[in-house]
């Protein structure tokens, strides 16, 4: 049971770690900080946890350990919805128009994406997963390219409002969606339940499924429309973030070395959470603004890539 | 009873299965030989559901199968592919587990760990059955994979060409253990196999393709000639009888 008593620290450290952001220098002005930090602090979890599972299912769908969901141009798909946005309607669109209308129309245009890649991909039989990756690359470069397109034709103001959205900040988090978003993803996670006992099952491969009787298509399908659900959330939330979900699912396999997706998936939400808590606690108070988590993240978790490399090639 | 009726596949211009028709006897093992790219893998890929084909259709135990639910199909035939490479952390044990996963669908009960040891012991895999994948040779990967298979419990057993990376002690072994499947508990297999004497020696019926057409099919005596074989690979291969088996020598 030493699985266990993993999980119930990892539980601790993310209790603290909540705690610690809530708690550390209060001040005595709490009736206004507590509330606000409350909000902040059930962002970060909401974003943590779906972060890690959609990366967790990007890559058991794909048999691909260092893969992230942003390869299929998701999060590219949400700048060019953005930009296309302030482009049409003008930058007060953002301010102006309500954030849960913003949120559904990004959340439906991922979600229609990931479903036309899937047709795509599936038209034909036979076709490689990899098939997916390369469709999804292209477009992802071409939503790219073609949001700087617009950004460069739109008033500068307007693409300062625009480059607010362009990264990941957790000192910036729509917390106005916060009740949707969640409402959202406790569906999600509640319809995901039902597929978590073929995902071990899907890790051996398409063939090794297929043969012990898993829909591969119809759950695929399934998972790739939970999976855009889930980034969607997060990328509405606190922008492009998908790197962290690399990070905090690769630790979840080096700690857990199991291949149970059960313990998987709330493994790696509870180090996503640990890692965003306590990151943001260093943000706020070691560094006082003076950095963003996500530069944070991306720096710890080249280090620990470049560790796993290491590692790897010595063996 | 496996029937394959005027099943065709191409892919592109080439058609890789042409018009295949043939009936697989029940508790037999059945081999399928020919030259590479014959269209071998192809149609035991199309038996066993994993492609659909372009025409025709297969029938086993007289239903269809693409009308047939994917979890009974998983508890009537099982298939083994050639390359099984995983990344996973996944001790032998775990392996040959997921094969009860059509029935207990990941919930393990005490009647599935007897199947699971039981196919451990077919293999002879129980010292390493803690063993990770990751540590085992490619030999005994694939013995484990066949435990898998195994454990599945299906009255139907397709294998693409399970020799490949075996010694001939473990060819050999595995050849054996498939025909006290076949022998003891009236299984029905049907094998990839590129090494025509381990066809020869061990299998009941053989079904030879070329070019995706059926050559030659029959028993074992009836397709192990000089003059067949030479339809079936273009090269002469004198056929010696050894102990009442027929052995070609085709190194020439």
């Amino acid at each position: 049971m030493r699985e266990k008593s993993k999980l119930i620290f990892l539980l601790i450290l993310a209790g603290a770690s909540i705690a610690g952001y809530m708690f550390v220098e209060l001040g005595p002005n709490w009736d206004y900080a507590l509330p606000r930090r409350a909000e902040k602090i059930a962002a970060i979890v909401l974003t943590g946890t779906v972060i890690a599972i959609a990366t967790l299912l990007f890559q058991t769908v794909t048999n691909n350990r260092i893969l992230t969901p942003s390869i299929i141009g998701l999060d590219s798909l949400y700048m060019l919805v953005q930009t296309t946005l302030v482009f049409f309607l003008g930058s007060t669109s953002l301010t102006v128009m309500n954030k849960q209308i913003n949120f559904a129309i990004s959340i439906g245009f991922m979600v229609v994406f990931a479903l036309i890649l899937y047709r795509l991909l599936f038209r034909r039989e036979g076709q490689n997963i990899y098939f997916l990756l390369l469709l999804g690359l292209i477009f992802g470069t071409f939503f790219g390219s073609f949001t700087s397109f617009m950004q460069v034709l739109i008033d500068p103001n307007e693409f300062q409002i625009i480059q607010d959205r362009m990264f990941a900040s957790f000192n910036n988090i729509q917390t106005e969606v916060l009740i949707m978003a969640t409402i959202l993803t406790g569906a999600t996670l509640l319809y995901l339940t039902k597929f978590v006992k073929y995902l071990d099952v899907l890790s051996l491969g398409k063939e090794t499924a297929i043969n012990l009787g898993v829909d591969y298509d119809y759950t695929v399908k399934r998972l790739l429309v939970i999976i855009a659900i889930l980034i969607s959330v997060a990328t509405a939330l606190v922008g492009p973030i998908t790197f962290l979900g690399l990070l905090v699912v690769n630790v979840a396999y080096e700690m857990f070395k199991t291949y149970k997706h059960s313990t998987l998936i709330v493994a790696s939400a509870l180090v996503s959470i640990v890692a965003l808590a306590a990151g943001q606690l260093l943000v706020e108070h070691v560094f006082t603004f003076s950095t963003q988590l996500s530069v944070i993240i991306n720096f710890i978790g080249g280090i620990y890539f470049i560790y796993l490399l290491l590692r790897e090639s010595r063996t | 009873m496996v029937e394959v009726q005027a099943v065709s596949k191409s892919y592109g211009l080439k058609a890789v299965v042409d018009n295949v028709s043939v009936n697989i006897e029940k508790g037999k093992i059945t081999s399928f030989i020919g030259p590479n790219g014959a269209g071998k893998s192809t149609l035991l890929s199309i038996i066993s559901r994993l492609l659909s084909a372009d025409t025709g259709e297969v029938l086993i135990d007289g239903q269809k199968v693409n009308e047939t639910k994917n979890r009974d199909l998983a508890k009537k035939i099982a298939i083994l592919k050639q390359s099984n490479h995983l990344s996973l952390r996944l001790s032998v044990r775990d392996l040959v587990s997921f094969g009860r996963f059509p029935y207990s669908q990941g919930k393990l009960t005490k009647e599935d760990q007897v199947y699971i040891d039981e196919a451990i012991r077919y293999m002879e895999l129980e010292d390493m059955q803690d063993k990770y994948l990751d540590q085992l040779s490619g030999g005994q990967k694939q013995r484990a994979f066949i435990a898998m298979t195994i454990a599945q419990d299906t009255e139907y057993i397709l294998l693409d060409e399970p020799l490949n990376n075996l010694d001939m002690k473990h060819s050999v072994q595995i050849m054996k253990v498939l025909r006290r499947l076949a022998d003891e508990l009236g299984k029905t297999i049907l094998i990839v196999i590129h090494d025509i004497n381990f066809a020869s020696v061990y299998s009941d019926y053989i079904v030879a393709l070329k070019d995706g057409k059926i050559e030659a099919q029959g028993t074992v005596n009836e397709i192990i000639t000089s003059l067949t074989l030479k339809q079936i690979y273009g090269m002469d291969m004198p056929i010696k009888e050894i102990n009442n088996q027929k052995i070609c020598v085709y190194f020439s």
